[in-house]
């Protein structure tokens, strides 16, 4: 392969609220059985990208477990591997992860030693299925320096992502990070391809600068010095760093057309395996237009409602529009609407959540067992 | 010097043949069972939960499914740099080269293979049973009694124990005689047909009867170390065990799993039983569809409505269609506005819209009448079935089939259609 990648996964998200509290955003449970970075490390792995660094910081451990093992994805090969690097004190320097380029900076070494002639940049907050060769067929075509994937902006505002304005031949004109008022809802995905040895050069001269992030302090700042690329992408894409896109993402696997196209070629999405028995349906349950995922026992009603792995619904249950996060158990006469539980947890025989303007997240750690 | 306590044999090269079509082309133990798993899924998940890491699997009829899921073992974390698990097919020698002749022969002909990890004791198992089991247990209780062999026993119902190979014992469990489906059984504990062996006294016995044509356990081995004043132990068992040997045992097993706490509970954190999936996304009920009393596997899109049965992974059921007391496996489609009652449906096969099955009264089987019964219609995997027709009970078909293959459109209570595929 002609390229290595690089997860940047470190981020935490405020619009994320409650649930990004004990995990990273990319670690976020994604499509009933997913989390959101198996989608990344999955295109990767099926774009024959053997070598690729997960970048952590923000609440690294949730991401450390589930890349616990590597074998899920293909990876842990004796050519390449998958490396998660969350921020260690060395010699030189003992700061966190400063930015995006920071993070890079402070891997440079892996960066060097490796020989691959490119990098793809991804984020692992992205919800698509892209084959990254396509991206560097046409970053090699249009003889880019950097090429960027973007695409349509899937929301009514985009001030949340970098907003760019391409000429006809796609070159970036320009590009603003979060802009206050938004001139095109062309917007970056987070996904980037530029040559490895510009990418190290770029980097350390951003460090000498004592810059840190990729985005404003690189591709912004040289996007008339350098030849910067649009890669127009028009297939599904997502990113689910607020509780609404969240929310929205996971509720769009409800549709058949989604599902075909994410799950029905042999381009596999894959995951951890947690070796859960089939769902499974008791007398009294009533599933209509839902996700089910494995070990989840149902014996109440379930309606246009995602259900994560491992997740109990007691009798009499009535569970609408809402997403049930992994390992939940709904004791028996619970009414939720229009909401996000939390996973793992144990919500009390008779409760009522409704969420009346809006999605909301519910968490309530209760004793499972108690009496 | 490698080194392994106790390792296990497990034997999975038998056909099955009452299984009728379902194992036409796998063997027995890669028999689909439970929504996603495999029978062989069971002893497998027993020996790396119990401790046991080192498994050869010998394999012979039909052995390309069971190759393909045990691969190198990574779904039981059974990928080890010394021991883990090995396929053991037959193979040619420079002199008698021959078949696994029976339980015994196969377990002979893999000397080489036990003596590299210079074990204590060996383990033997089928791959025809379900159940959970902590062979460490077992192991102990060997120890303890200083045993030569202890086979593993079930207390059953005195009146069904002539069905299976009993086990006389005294107090102390020491096994002082048995019988192969006796007439008038003198116990009621049932040989498990799992055995462990102290090495030596397995290796003695094997090398000196080897050459006893279709060396079996049963039939000679236990016979030889009781003669010869070995110790014999029964190591009673009184959890869930079910032998999947018949389609009606092997259907009433499956439907057990439905039930609201199930005596075989796969829902238990504790001795988890693994298995390689091929699917892991979660399975969709859509606003048309209903579902009651069953299992559903990964990947399933359901458009109808399913009642007590057990659904496979990636299976897909059109809009109006109703299944009863079935078992559908993996990757199965079914069409709309079907009916099936009592049906075990195997991988991948195709049915048509509008297709009633399990309709009529029942009748004997034309083809194999103790083969398919208990009202059941079998079909095999990879079958593919028209719209429009009808399908009796007691039936089973296998192959791809036309509306010609159904005179007046039905397949009447008892009938068979077996086709054969190119290059068969």
């Amino acid at each position: 392969m002609r390229a290595i990648g690089i997860i940047l996964a470190g981020g935490n998200s405020s619009r994320m609220g409650a649930l990004s509290d004990k995990r990273a955003v990319a670690a976020m449970p994604v499509a009933g059985a997913y989390r959101s970075i198996d989608f990344s490390l999955s295109n990767m792995t099926n774009s024959h990208i053997q070598k690729v660094a997960v970048l952590t910081q923000y609440n690294a451990r949730s991401l450390n477990e589930h890349l616990m093992s590597s074998k899920w994805w293909n990876f842990g090969r004796k050519q390449g591997g998958l490396y998660v690097f969350t921020p260690t004190v060395t010699a030189e320097s003992s700061w966190w992860y400063r930015g995006t380029a920071d993070a890079i900076y402070q891997n440079l070494k892996w960066l060097k030693e490796s020989h691959e002639p490119y990098v793809v940049i991804t984020s692992g907050d992205g919800i698509y299925k892209l084959d990254y060769n396509k991206v560097l067929e046409y970053h090699i075509s249009k003889r880019a320096d950097i090429t960027i994937v973007c695409t349509e902006c899937p929301e009514a505002d985009c001030s949340r992502f970098g907003v760019l304005k391409l000429n006809e031949d796609n070159r970036v004109e320009e590009f603003e990070e979060k802009p206050m008022v938004t001139s095109s809802n062309i917007i970056s995905t987070g996904i980037y391809v530029i040559r490895r040895r510009l990418l190290i050069e770029m980097v350390e001269r951003c460090a000498q600068e004592n810059r840190h992030d990729l985005v404003q302090d690189i591709f912004i700042r040289y996007k008339n010095l350098k030849r910067i690329y649009g890669y127009r992408f028009d297939e599904y894409w997502n990113n689910i760093a607020t509780v609404d896109s969240f929310y929205r993402t996971n509720m769009d696997f409800l549709k058949p057309d989604v599902r075909k196209y994410f799950f029905g070629d042999s381009w596999g999405i894959y995951s951890k395996i947690d070796d859960l028995p089939p769902a499974k349906y008791n007398p009294g349950s009533m599933v209509k237009n839902s996700l089910i995922s494995s070990g989840c026992i149902i014996n109440g009603k379930v309606e246009n409602s995602v259900l994560f792995k491992d997740v109990f619904v007691g009798n009499n249950c009535v569970i609408k529009n809402s997403i049930i996060l992994n390992n939940v158990y709904l004791g028996d006469n619970t009414h939720i609407e229009n909401c996000i539980v939390e996973s793992n947890d144990t919500i009390r025989a008779n409760s009522y959540h409704s969420g009346e303007d809006g999605i909301k997240v519910v968490v309530e750690k209760n004793e499972r067992y108690a009496i | 010097m490698v080194k392994k306590e106790m390792i296990a044999m497990l034997l999975a090269g038998g056909q099955g043949s009452r299984l009728g079509v379902l194992t036409e082309k796998v063997a027995k133990p890669a028999v689909a069972f439970g929504g996603k798993y495999r029978i062989i899924d069971f002893p497998l998940s027993n020996c790396i939960n119990s401790g046991v890491d080192t498994v050869g699997v010998l394999t012979q009829y039909q052995p390309l499914r069971l190759n393909s899921h045990i691969g190198i073992g990574i779904p039981w974390d059974l990928d080890k740099n010394v021991g883990g698990v090995s396929v053991l097919p037959p193979y040619e020698k420079s002199a008698n080269s021959e078949w696994y002749t029976g339980t015994a022969n196969a377990i002979l002909q893999n000397m080489a293979y036990m003596d590299s990890f210079n074990p204590d004791y060996v383990l033997i198992l089928s791959g025809d049973h379900i159940y959970k089991m902590d062979y460490e247990v077992m192991l102990d209780y060997h120890k303890a009694n200083k045993a030569d062999l202890t086979v593993a026993c079930m207390p059953v119902p005195i009146e069904e124990a002539s069905r299976f190979g009993v086990m006389i014992a005294d107090e102390t469990g020491r096994i002082t005689d048995f019988e192969e489906k006796p007439e008038h059984p003198r116990s009621n504990l049932a040989s498990m047909g799992i055995y462990i062996f102290s090495w030596k006294i397995l290796k003695d016995s094997l090398l000196t009867l080897k050459n006893q044509p279709n060396l079996d356990f049963g039939k000679h081995i236990l016979p030889y170390c009781r003669d010869n004043g070995k110790r014999l132990f029964a190591y009673e068992f009184n959890g869930y065990w079910k032998d999947v040997g018949t389609l009606g045992s092997y259907w009433e097993a499956n439907m057990e799993l439905i039930d609201i706490i199930p005596e075989f509970n796969l829902y238990e954190e504790f001795w988890k039983i693994y298995t390689k999936g091929d699917i892991i996304r979660p399975q969709y009920i859509s606003e048309s569809a209903s579902v009651d009393r069953c299992i559903i596997g990964e990947g399933a899109e359901i458009y109808g409505s399913v009642s007590n049965s057990v659904i496979g992974m990636g299976v897909e059921i059109g809009e109006g269609t109703v299944i009863r007391d079935s078992i559908i496996m993996s990757h199965t489609r079914i069409g709309a506005g079907c009916v099936i009652n009592k049906g075990i449906i195997a991988e991948n096969v195709e049915i048509g819209n509008n297709v009633e099955i399990g309709v009529g009264e029942e009748a004997p089987n034309v083809y194999k009448p103790a083969v398919y019964g208990w009202g059941l219609a079998t079909i095999g995997e990879k079958t593919v079935i028209p719209d429009g027709v009808k399908v009796g009970k007691n039936t089973c078909i296998s192959g791809v089939t036309t509306a010609e293959d159904y005179p007046d459109g039905i397949l009447q209570g008892g009938g068979a259609i077996l086709k054969k595929e190119d290059g068969e």
